[in-house]
């Protein structure tokens, strides 16, 4: 399993296909007091495969936080969810489901998949910029890490 | 930031059996921006009677959080831990594990069984309060929290 140093960066996987909401992101991370490295996936197929192939990889380390849209193009995000969840590999990893959905199905569903949370996306930029830095001081602060 | 609770209380179960950190909890607890009711049990048989509403417990509400520790009397935290999210009707309830321990083994056999996260609790009484108001903060006012059934 991964190391767990607090030297070292922490890594964050993104799933999420809208460039406006990954610029959020970005933008959100310059800004932020934390540090960590951001890799992106725009579907479903593409983060498995990323996470797969970390997982195969002996020197690398999969990412320490996943934080995953559930309306993406192809597989939807449950069903990502549902795949990591049971990839005895990376199912540890702790996701946060970060959608513009709070409809009351798609977040029970959330947790019935065993997603950590599920965070409602706010509109704008200021929020989403609170948002992340309270993800973030959490899953990268506060709390312990598999 | 509001959460689609803001309307009644959020409700937590803490299950915890040393005093002092009962009471810090509930100190921390107090400054919370989101008004909430904190339900104590204080060990592990309990912690699932109040879950399933039996015995005494018969009138319990369901909690929208459970801050559970690993180390309890008469039912370990992490037995407990593995039955709520084994039971179909407990286990969509958001379980923060909070406890002294941060050995590896048991930060993993927390996310194994699918505790929702795993904290630390700090000796330190400032640090103690301000973990609380993290984990307060982001699950009351960040997280959606799973509906009531």
């Amino acid at each position: 399993m991964i190391s767990r140093s607090n030297v070292r960066r922490k890594r964050i996987l993104v799933v999420e296909d809208n460039p406006g909401d990954v610029a959020l992101m970005r933008e959100a991370i310059v800004e932020g007091e934390f540090h960590y490295h951001l890799s992106i996936a725009k579907n479903g197929d593409n983060a498995i495969s990323y996470l797969r192939n970390l997982a195969d990889d002996t020197c690398s380390s999969l990412p320490d936080l996943i934080l995953l849209d559930l309306n993406l193009p192809g597989k939807n995000g449950h069903e990502v969810l549902q795949e990591i969840k049971e990839d005895s590999r990376m199912k540890l990893i702790p996701v946060v489901i970060l959608s513009s959905s709070d409809n009351e199905r798609d977040v029970s569903r959330s947790y019935e998949l065993n997603a950590n949370s599920h965070v409602r996306k706010p509109g704008n930029l200021m929020e989403f910029a609170n948002v992340l830095k309270v993800i973030e001081t959490f899953w990268l602060k506060t709390a312990e890490l598999p | 930031m509001k959460n689609s609770l803001s309307a009644r209380p959020v409700e937590i179960l803490l299950v915890e059996d040393n005093p002092g950190d009962i009471l810090l909890t509930r100190e921390a607890l107090k400054d919370s921006k989101i008004i909430n009711c904190l339900h104590v049990v204080k060990n592990g048989v309990e912690a699932l009677e109040f879950l399933r509403k039996e015995g005494s417990f018969s009138e319990a509400v369901r909690p929208d959080l459970i801050l559970l520790d690993l180390n309890l009397p008469k039912k370990d935290g992490r037995e407990v831990l593995g039955e709520i999210k084994e039971d179909e009707k407990l286990k969509t309830i958001p379980v923060v594990v909070m406890t002294t321990s941060r050995a590896e083994a048991d930060v993993l056999k927390s996310y194994e069984l699918h505790a929702n996260s795993y904290v630390s609790k700090p000796l330190d009484f400032e640090e103690f309060i301000s973990v609380v108001n993290n984990i307060e903060h982001f699950w009351f006012s960040i997280v959606t929290l799973p509906p009531r059934e």
